[in-house]
C-alpha cells in the first residue's frame, strides 16, 4: 500500500480508440505493485477505462489525474468537450449519444457512466454545456 | 481444463498466444465492451465476435483465460500486435457462441 500519496497524470487523445485502455492498464499495474487488494484494482480499472472511453468518444480528448493515498484512489477526468446538458438522463443505463463509429466498435451501450458510478464509492459530475465536463471518482481502500 | 486442452478438444485456431496453461473457469458471452468490462471475470473464456483493438484493452483489465472469437471472425493486425504484447490468448473458431459455450460446459 502507498505510504504517501502518489499522483499520476495522463493525457487522453480525442477520437483515438486504439490508445483507449493505456491509462487504465498503467493504473492497474501501479496498484498491483502497491499491493492493493484485487477487488479495489478491478473497481479502479473499470472506472478508469470507462472514463477514458468517455473522454475519447464524447470529450474530444482531455486528461486524467489519479491520486493514490493509503485510504483512497481518486480519479479525476477533465475534458473540453460539449458538456452534458442533462446529467440525470446521461446516468440512465442504456442512454447514449455515441456515434455510429463508436457503436460499431462495441461502445455506446449507455453503460459508461452507470458503470463508473457502480464501481466507484462516490462519483460527482460537473459539466457546463459548451465548456466541458469533469468527473471525479473515489474508490476507498479500507 | 486449461486453455491448451480447450484448444485441442475443439480444434480451435490460436490467433495470439500468451499462457496456454491458464485454467478456465466459466465463460461470458458478449460484444458490448462496457458490459464485457464489468462482467468478464478472471479465468473465464470471453466469447465474442468483436475483433477490434479494444478487446485487448478489456482483456488486459479483466484477465480472462482467453478470448474466443466465434462465427469465423478475425482480428486486424493492430489488435494482434497489442494482444501479443500483453500476453493475451485469442482463439478463433467457426462455431457459434452457443455451440462453443455448450462444448465448454460439457467439457469442464
Amino acid at each position: 500500500m502507498a505510504e504517501k500519496t502518489i499522483n499520476l497524470h495522463y493525457t487522453i487523445d480525442g477520437n483515438n480508440f486504439t490508445t483507449a485502455g493505456q491509462a487504465s492498464s498503467n493504473i492497474k499495474k501501479v496498484l498491483k505493485q502497491l499491493g492493493v487488494y484485487p477487488e479495489a484494482i478491478r473497481k479502479a480499472a473499470i472506472s478508469m477505462y470507462e472514463g477514458e472511453i468517455n473522454t475519447i468518444i464524447h470529450g474530444k480528448g482531455g486528461e486524467a489525474n489519479v491520486a493514490i493515498s493509503p485510504e483512497t484512489i481518486t480519479i479525476v477526468f477533465t475534458d473540453n468537450g460539449p458538456g452534458i446538458s442533462d446529467i440525470d438522463k446521461a446516468m440512465q443505463e442504456g442512454f447514449s449519444t455515441a456515434t455510429d463509429e463508436a457503436r460499431e466498435l462495441g461502445f455506446g451501450a449507455g453503460m459508461g457512466l452507470p458503470n463508473m458510478k457502480k464501481y466507484s464509492d462516490s462519483m460527482t459530475i460537473e459539466s457546463q454545456v459548451g465548456k466541458g465536463t469533469t468527473v471525479t471518482m473515489i474508490i476507498k481502500l479500507n | 481444463m486449461t486453455v491448451r486442452e480447450f484448444i485441442e478438444k475443439n480444434d480451435l485456431q490460436i490467433i495470439t498466444e500468451g499462457d496456454l496453461e491458464k485454467e478456465i473457469d466459466g465463460c461470458y458471452i458478449g460484444d458490448l465492451l462496457s458490459l464485457a468490462m464489468s462482467r468478464v471475470e478472471e479465468g473465464q473464456v470471453w466469447i465474442t465476435i468483436q475483433g477490434n483493438v479494444n478487446i485487448a484493452a478489456v482483456a488486459a483489465l479483466t484477465d480472462p483465460a482467453c478470448i474466443l472469437l466465434v462465427d469465423g471472425r478475425g482480428i486486424d493486425e493492430a489488435t494482434k500486435i497489442k494482444a501479443q504484447e500483453q500476453g493475451i490468448n485469442i482463439l478463433g473458431t467457426a462455431l457459434s457462441a452457443y455451440e462453443a459455450a455448450c462444448r465448454l460446459f460439457q467439457q469442464s
